[in-house]
């Protein structure tokens, strides 16, 4: 078995839009994959991100704001256990997502 | 010489032989000892480095596959025991259990790919391991470049430096491609196995894209002194027949193999002496090979059968037009026509529609056929696209508007880097405006 980190890219728009009940499709996804689902969580919006940079020299910086701006923003994750890639593919199909896309990471192994 | 024993020419042929015969068994019987691409690649190489220094004594075997697979795996498991395991940064190939173990039937039917005639219980197996071999070079999660050098490295058993050479890049960064697509399939955890039921015609269909983007890069060669790479189009008809005969039921790769079998039975008269290419409309075609079309056609008929069309399955089928025409002039190009609005249905692109203004100026008029095609002329991917000003410059022949033909000629050679396609259309721009000559 293997972990991968699922990476939901969104446009934030989407939020606004009150045909979708995120929060339904979501339990919905949670309930049909329980048995690989380790973890996680939606996050609040972009507006509410805050970065912490270095710049080069040792000294950090704090700035407001997301640490790469685009269009989609990561709205949430998943933590998942599957034996493969073509599983996790499989799992990432089902996230409910509206515009933009999935992101599959797969954990590092520490032994 | 001891009995049995054989030249060094004569091992060296076996073991060529060999290697372009069963390279990929050997591979995929190995990877499933070492569980990585790279240690089964060095296993596989040293078993065919030992067959050369040991058959000349000793004789080649019988079943050079099956000597060859016993010599690979040896030396992977020596090498296993010799690795220092915590030297592995990266997870091994997942899948591997599952394929060792007795693997519920394919989806596809690769069990009866090893075919009735042969009982023998292992060959199952081993079809079902190429079968994983080629699934997991040519997976999506790959960049496409690096499914098509992988697939000709692991599967056809070309050294880096070949599939460097095919591709036109440096060895260097064919050697970094390569090891970067083997290290993603470790630590990405691409699975050694046929894709689930549900996935299949899709990942079916990007296995043969890769077998066909082979086959094209060798039929026209995008660059050099030579109009085709034979050692491309080799690869990619053995690389087909194989995908025929694990996936006997797949009616997509029956259209693939169709279409390189009615392409390929044209091979003889596309060039001349000097090796300059000749167009089909000159092209000698009692030179046309009738076993490629026999075969070509018996396999349309099983990939047209009952089913929408894949985008190969139309293009072999304009081949099998061309192919069974006795003469250019008799070519069926009213149905040449429908095939191409049936393609453009399943693939709209503008290559397309390009050849389908060819084959409506033919069915129809060489007028008809130039309004399409300057219709097409503001088309932002064709301004760079030397066809579409050959094709201009024929039509304009056929009008009798030499000089914009000439300049259409000229157009066409600047766009062009091939140098065999721009002598062929040096010797057209030459009798467009020796006419003109005449009057």
């Amino acid at each position: 078995m293997a972990e991968y980190l699922l990476l939901i890219n969104t446009d934030e728009s989407v939020y606004a839009q009150p045909d979708i009940d995120m929060r339904a499709d979501h339990d919905a996804f949670r309930a049909r994959h329980a048995d690989v689902i380790l973890g996680g969580a939606g996050l609040y919006g972009s507006d509410t991100a805050t970065t912490v940079r270095t710049d080069g020299t040792g000294n950090t910086v704090v700035t407001d704001g997301l640490f790469a701006e685009s269009k989609e923003v990561m709205g949430g994750y998943y933590l998942i256990d599957v034996p493969d890639l073509d599983a996790a593919i499989a799992v990432a199909k089902d996230v409910p997502f509206y515009r933009g896309g999935i992101e599959i990471r797969p954990v590092m192994v520490r032994n | 010489m001891p009995a049995g024993a054989n030249t060094t020419t004569e091992v060296a042929a076996a073991v060529a032989d060999a290697h372009r015969r069963e390279w990929a068994f050997v591979l995929a019987a190995t990877v499933r000892v070492t569980g990585d691409l790279d240690d089964a690649e060095e296993a596989v190489q040293d078993a065919y480095a030992r067959a050369l220094e040991t058959w000349p004594a000793r004789g080649i075997p019988a079943n050079t596959g099956a000597w060859l697979t016993t010599a690979a795996k040896r030396r992977a498991l020596d090498l296993l025991r010799r690795a220092d395991v915590s030297r592995r940064a990266l997870p091994k190939l997942v899948g591997i259990e599952a394929a060792a173990a007795s693997a519920p039937p394919s989806p596809v039917g690769a069990r009866d790919a090893a075919g009735a005639d042969d009982a023998e219980n292992g060959v199952v197996v081993v079809a079902d391991d190429r079968l994983r071999l080629i699934f997991t070079c040519c997976h999506p999660a790959l960049a496409f470049e690096a499914r098509v050098a992988l697939t000709l490295r692991m599967v056809c058993g070309l050294t880096t430096t070949e599939v460097a050479r095919a591709f036109l890049v440096s060895e260097p960064t064919m050697a970094a491609r390569i090891t970067r697509a083997k290290r993603k399939i470790a630590a990405a955890g691409i699975p050694y196995a046929v894709p689930a039921e549900a996935d299949i015609r899709e990942r079916v269909a990007g296995v043969i894209d890769v077998v066909h983007l082979v086959y094209t890069t060798g039929h026209t060669a995008p660059e050099g002194a030579s109009l085709s790479r034979r050692d491309l189009t080799e690869r990619a008809i053995e690389l087909a027949e194989l995908l025929r005969l694990l996936l006997p039921r797949d009616r997509d790769v029956a259209g693939l193999l169709a279409l390189i079998y009615l392409t390929e039975a044209r091979r003889a008269s596309r060039t001349d002496a000097d090796g300059d290419e000749v167009m089909l409309e000159h092209q000698d075609r009692s030179r046309w090979d009738r076993t490629y079309i026999d075969k070509g056609l018996a396999l349309l008929a099983t990939a047209v059968d009952g089913a929408a069309p894949s985008r190969l399955t139309v293009l072999a089928a304009i081949g099998a037009v061309h192919d069974c025409s006795p003469t250019w002039e008799q070519t069926d190009w009213r149905r040449i026509a429908l095939l191409y609005d049936t393609l453009l249905a399943v693939w709209p692109s503008p290559v397309v529609e390009l050849n389908r203004a060819i084959a409506i100026g033919f069915a129809e008029s060489a007028q008809s056929g130039l309004d399409v095609l300057d219709g097409l002329a503001v088309e932002p991917s064709l301004v760079r696209y030397p066809y579409l000003q050959a094709a201009r410059a024929g039509m304009l022949v056929r009008l009798g508007r030499r000089d914009e033909a000439v300049a259409a000629y000229d157009e066409a050679i600047a766009l062009s880097g091939n140098e065999r396609e721009q002598e062929q259309l040096r010797r057209q721009r030459g009798a467009a405006g020796g006419f003109s000559a005449f009057g």
